[in-house]
């Protein structure tokens, strides 16, 4: 299935999470620190909170626990 | 024997610490005690809002003083006290409540503080996500927030604190846990809700509220909204209550609240006061409920009978001070109670007439009563 990372369109298997299309997209910096630090997936499981993008303009979605759809938009570093 | 002071001052929350900021400005040797984080009490849980409030004549003028204290020095706080000059809306839901905005502008008017009716579309513009058929709003711009523990930390940057607790206080000093005793000219009792603790007798009650906080949405609100009817909340001394809240954070945050309750003293988050909190909320606010809250708490307002603190001398004790009783407005109010505690001390001319706030007054009103 196809997802678009900040614009560009990645392929990616079902049941994959968002985390993984973002790395797929060659994207390291998901969000940034309240004080401008890149910051991105540490955890993998949804607890430390570090991985959370923007998914089809919802804000501070945790990609390592949300499936890609297709056609769903992500956008990280908002 | 101990060390002495000229003052000692029970409570290391924002009154205490503005308590000991003026009065080492006034040039006196100045101790706080407290046993726990500098300003970790109600100072820490409230919201941080800088507002007139106009209930009575001696509100305004506290309010209107402490607002003037913090606009002078706003260039001069340290960034992490996250002063931001929002302004306050003050939310009117339906026709009666725009009559009390203009009643509110023609008072605001009166005693030169600067205010603006906005009108339902205007209102609409300022703030998108309110929901539609609101009535309009006033806006007071120079209104403000700031994050108080860190207030509170930069008052006392040089100011002697023990980190201990007081166990007895009198216009002698304090008592510490270890047996240590401060001997003081004066003593300040600042401990907010906890001051009947050590000072018995004191008409002080805890008023307990809830709060949220969102992860990080900049812009969602950009000033302090406050409905109208949070005047029918705050007034209602029996009911707990809600009312709709809602704070921009330097941060993106939004801060969210409020409430009131007598009665419940656990610190413990109440769900049906926090759902009922936050139904309120979603009721002006519908897409709050497409964010996300990443943190609850609650925290206790030092209530008193009047609405007034309690600031001065106590009279069976006149070397025993109270600054406790400023409810939800201590964070606002710190900086004129720190002022007038200074200006009685050292006999001074008060920066405002004492006598609405002396602890005196409670029992005179009494004999009347």
């Amino acid at each position: 299935m196809k997802v678009s990372v900040n614009g560009r369109e990645v392929t990616v298997a079902a049941g994959s999470m968002v985390s993984t299309a973002v790395a797929a997209a060659g994207v390291s910096l998901y969000r940034r620190s309240v004080t401008g630090e890149p910051r991105g997936p540490v955890c993998g499981m949804g607890i430390c909170f570090e991985c959370r993008v923007r998914i089809d303009g919802r804000e501070h979605c945790r990609s390592c626990q949300i499936p890609c759809v297709d056609g769903m938009e992500v956008r990280t570093d908002v | 024997m101990g060390e002495s002071f000229d003052v000692a001052i029970a409570g290391g929350g924002i009154v205490g610490a503005a308590c000991a900021e003026e009065c080492r400005a006034a040039g006196l040797k100045v101790v706080v005690v407290e046993p726990g984080p500098v300003g970790g009490g109600a100072t820490a849980a409230g919201m941080g809002h800088i507002v007139v409030m106009d209930d009575s004549p001696a509100q305004i003028a506290l309010t209107r003083c402490s607002r003037d204290l913090w606009l002078a020095r706003r260039n001069s706080l340290p960034a992490n006290v996250e002063y931001l000059p929002c302004g306050t809306l003050w939310v009117a839901a339906d026709q009666e409540e725009l009559a009390e905005v203009h009643r509110k502008k023609a008072l605001y008017d009166g005693i030169g503080v600067r205010a603006e009716v906005l009108d339902a579309r205007s209102l609409a513009e300022a703030e998108p996500h309110l929901r539609s058929g609101l009535a309009g709003a006033l806006l007071v711009p120079d209104d403000s927030v700031v994050y108080p523990p860190c207030a509170a930390r930069h008052m006392l940057r040089d100011i002697e604190v023990r980190r201990e607790a007081a166990v007895q206080l009198s216009g002698q000093g304090i008592r510490l846990r270890d047996g240590t005793f401060l001997a003081a000219g004066i003593t300040v009792n600042a401990t907010g809700a906890w001051a009947p603790e050590l000072t018995p007798g004191i008409e002080v009650r805890k008023r307990k509220g809830h709060l949220a906080i969102t992860d990080r949405y900049p812009g969602f609100v950009t000033h302090v909204l406050v409905e109208l009817g949070y005047l029918k909340s705050a007034h209602s001394t029996t009911a707990d209550s809600v009312a709709f809240n809602a704070q921009p954070r330097r941060t993106g945050q939004v801060l969210l609240g409020s409430s009131r309750q007598f009665g419940s003293e656990t610190a413990a988050i109440e769900s049906h006061m926090l759902a009922r909190m936050l139904r309120r909320v979603r009721e002006y606010m519908p897409e709050i409920s497409e964010l996300t809250a990443i943190r609850t708490w609650t925290g206790f307002r030092a209530a008193t009978p009047d609405k007034l603190p309690l600031i001065g001398p106590v009279p069976a004790d006149p070397r025993l001070y109270l600054a406790t009783g400023h409810e939800g407005l201590g964070i606002t109010t710190s900086l004129a109670t720190g002022r007038l505690v200074a200006d009685l001390i050292v006999g001074r001319t008060p920066v405002i007439p004492a006598e609405p706030y002396l602890p005196g007054r409670q029992a005179e009103a009494h004999h009347e009563g």
